[in-house]
């Protein structure tokens, strides 16, 4: 995700009037100290945090390593043989599965709920209020939370199921159903996050587009075709990069609820790698994994905005 | 004052909706009040009969919870503060001061947002085993002190503020920290808010770290010792409940308190793009 242009109103980039012939040397030093003095600390501790490991592992992905006996050099094998680890493997499919499935849905949901929250009628705040709280539960509580909401036996979902006449399921106990259920969760979850996202969005639409536009003729099917959608554009931009990555991220849920079971069906490559490393302590070969998972993010990310650019929508 | 609204036939479709997302949590408090014998009882009972306070003292009596709720209050606090501090210097300096580097800087502080967790992690553990770290407090706070959606976020909230208020501050003969401090971060109050929500969302929920870093039970942050206690033992839904009660309901209350600012801020600071 990156800033390459300064967005329109970027008064900093703006090039002061009295600069057009060179300020005196020590004001230039003086200058740039300020600006490093107020940026420096946390750029360094990100970037500390950040280039630093990455660069470390992608050595480390390159070792066979417990991280307690010394390190031995293996080249590209960690890479190689992930193609041939059904692990990997799975570990993938689930991973895409998961991300196809969630980020649609929370972008979907999100601009429908936002839709509705954007009344005014009464009570319009305690609706918004119970929309976001589960977002702001964690991932490891409301993992709990489902295992016993979703519990085969006595959960809540399965009696409204037999009260409604139809047979009750295994949810997270089923192969085949576990991470249907994972995702219906996560949305429960994370789907607070676009809502706002979109509600924000909407309240900056200018009144008068709608009105001319009713004016016009438009019902609201078509108000909403053409002239709140193209306005929702970048939000949504942003939004599929940042549920992209945090789908692709997705752990605590996984560890709470199923840890990659049943029958490694919910095992995803950011659990894969947690296993990999600090259960087994493979460092070397998970750092591999974890490094093909970056690679795959970077150019996600990159096909997203460059994508919109094209379109000429700018988001970051 | 408030004028009355007409029934809006919107009160049809969200109000199942809030409810939907809503009355896991408000199950989750009930089942906490219950009995074991009643959790676990067919068909499922959703109003506990009476008030029964086992799952809640089981928990305290048999695990560390209290010490778990101090650990993660030190551990928010510390990187809400840290984060307020750094990340809204940073959002200021890249927003308004000239410096060199400072396009690229900013473009690589925005580029880590895409590095996995899991592949940091890897190389973080070893560092900080090497540094002495690893199994205290500071292991789970280090990695939260600044991050760079608090820099992003800061940032466009300042790109967004009019210029000329600073401008008549620094006619008037104050430096940039004097400007800042006086003129910039009194107006930007909503937007320190929302950051100071989102990093306690973060730092408070965060799992994954914490349960790699500490392996003492007595460090743990609620988050880990919730997700230990939950793998430990057969499941005992009450104690589980009661943890999770703990764990989630001082973030609701804080978001409660905060949440006003909370669209507002989010307009404002371009976040939406």
């Amino acid at each position: 995700m990156s800033v390459a242009t300064p967005p329109r109103f970027a008064v900093g980039g703006r090039r002061p009037p009295v600069a057009a012939n060179r300020p005196p040397r020590g004001r230039a030093v003086r200058r740039a100290l300020t600006g490093w003095a107020f940026a420096g600390p946390a750029t360094v501790i990100v970037l500390g945090l950040s280039v630093f490991p990455a660069v470390w592992a992608f050595f480390i992905s390159r070792t066979k390593w417990n991280g307690v006996a010394p390190a031995t050099d293996v080249g590209w094998r960690n890479y190689s043989r992930l193609a041939d680890d059904p692990g990997a493997l799975d570990a993938a499919r689930q991973t895409l599965l998961l991300t196809v499935t969630f980020v649609p849905g929370s972008i979907v949901l999100g601009i429908l709920i936002a839709v509705a929250l954007n009344r005014k009628i009464r009570f319009i705040a305690f609706y918004r209020t119970c929309i976001f709280v589960p977002y702001v539960a964690s991932a490891a509580a409301t993992g709990i939370l489902a295992g016993y909401v979703f519990s085969p036996q006595f959960g809540i979902v399965n009696a409204a199921l037999r009260h409604l006449g139809l047979p009750a399921q295994q949810f997270l106990e089923s192969p085949s159903q576990a991470l249907l259920t994972l995702v219906v969760i996560a949305l429960w979850g994370e789907v607070g996050f676009t809502t706002v996202l979109y509600l924000a969005a909407l309240q900056d639409i200018p009144s008068e587009l709608v009105e001319a536009a009713v004016v016009d003729g438009a019902g609201p099917w078509r108000v909403f075709r053409h002239v709140t959608l193209p306005h929702l554009r970048p939000v949504t931009v942003f939004a599929t990069v940042w549920q992209t990555i945090t789908a692709l991220q997705l752990f605590d849920l996984i560890y709470t609820t199923t840890r990659g079971g049943p029958l490694n069906t919910t095992q995803t490559v950011v659990y894969y790698v947690y296993e990999l490393a600090f259960q087994t302590r493979r460092l070397g070969y998970g750092a591999a994994l974890a490094y093909l998972l970056f690679v795959v993010t970077l150019l996600l990310t990159a096909a997203v905005i460059i994508y919109n650019r094209r379109r000429g929508s700018e988001a970051f | 004052m408030r004028r009355k609204l007409p029934f809006s036939p919107w009160h049809l479709l969200l109000m199942p909706l809030a409810l939907l997302f809503v009355l896991p949590l408000v199950q989750m408090v009930l089942t906490s009040l219950m009995p074991e014998a009643q959790i676990t009882q067919l068909p499922p009972d959703f109003i506990p009969h009476g008030l029964h306070l086992d799952g809640y003292s089981k928990l305290f009596s048999e695990s560390h919870i209290v010490r778990w709720f101090f650990n993660t209050v030190f551990v928010s606090a510390v990187t809400v503060v840290s984060h307020l501090v750094l990340c809204s210097l940073a959002g200021y300096g890249f927003a308004r001061l000239r410096f060199p580097g400072r396009g690229l800087a900013f473009m690589a502080v925005l580029a880590t947002v895409m590095i996995p967790i899991q592949l940091l992690m890897i190389p973080t553990y070893i560092m900080f085993a090497r540094i002495g770290i690893v199994d205290t407090l500071g292991a789970a706070i280090v990695p939260w002190l600044a991050s760079a959606f608090g820099i992003f976020l800061m940032r466009q909230f300042f790109l967004s503020l009019p210029v000329e208020l600073e401008e008549a501050a620094v006619l008037d003969g104050a430096g940039a920290l004097r400007t800042f401090v006086s003129v910039v971060l009194p107006l930007a109050r909503p937007a320190l808010a929302t950051l100071a929500v989102f990093t306690l969302l973060s730092s408070w929920n965060d799992l994954l770290w914490p349960l790699i870093a500490i392996t003492d039970d007595e460090k743990y942050t609620l988050q880990v010792g919730l997700a230990s206690f939950q793998g430990m033992r057969r499941t005992e839904w009450g104690q589980l409940m009661a943890g999770n009660v703990i764990a989630t309901v001082p973030l609701i209350v804080a978001f409660l308190f905060a949440q006003r600012r909370f669209i507002a801020t989010m307009t404002f600071s371009g976040l939406k793009g």
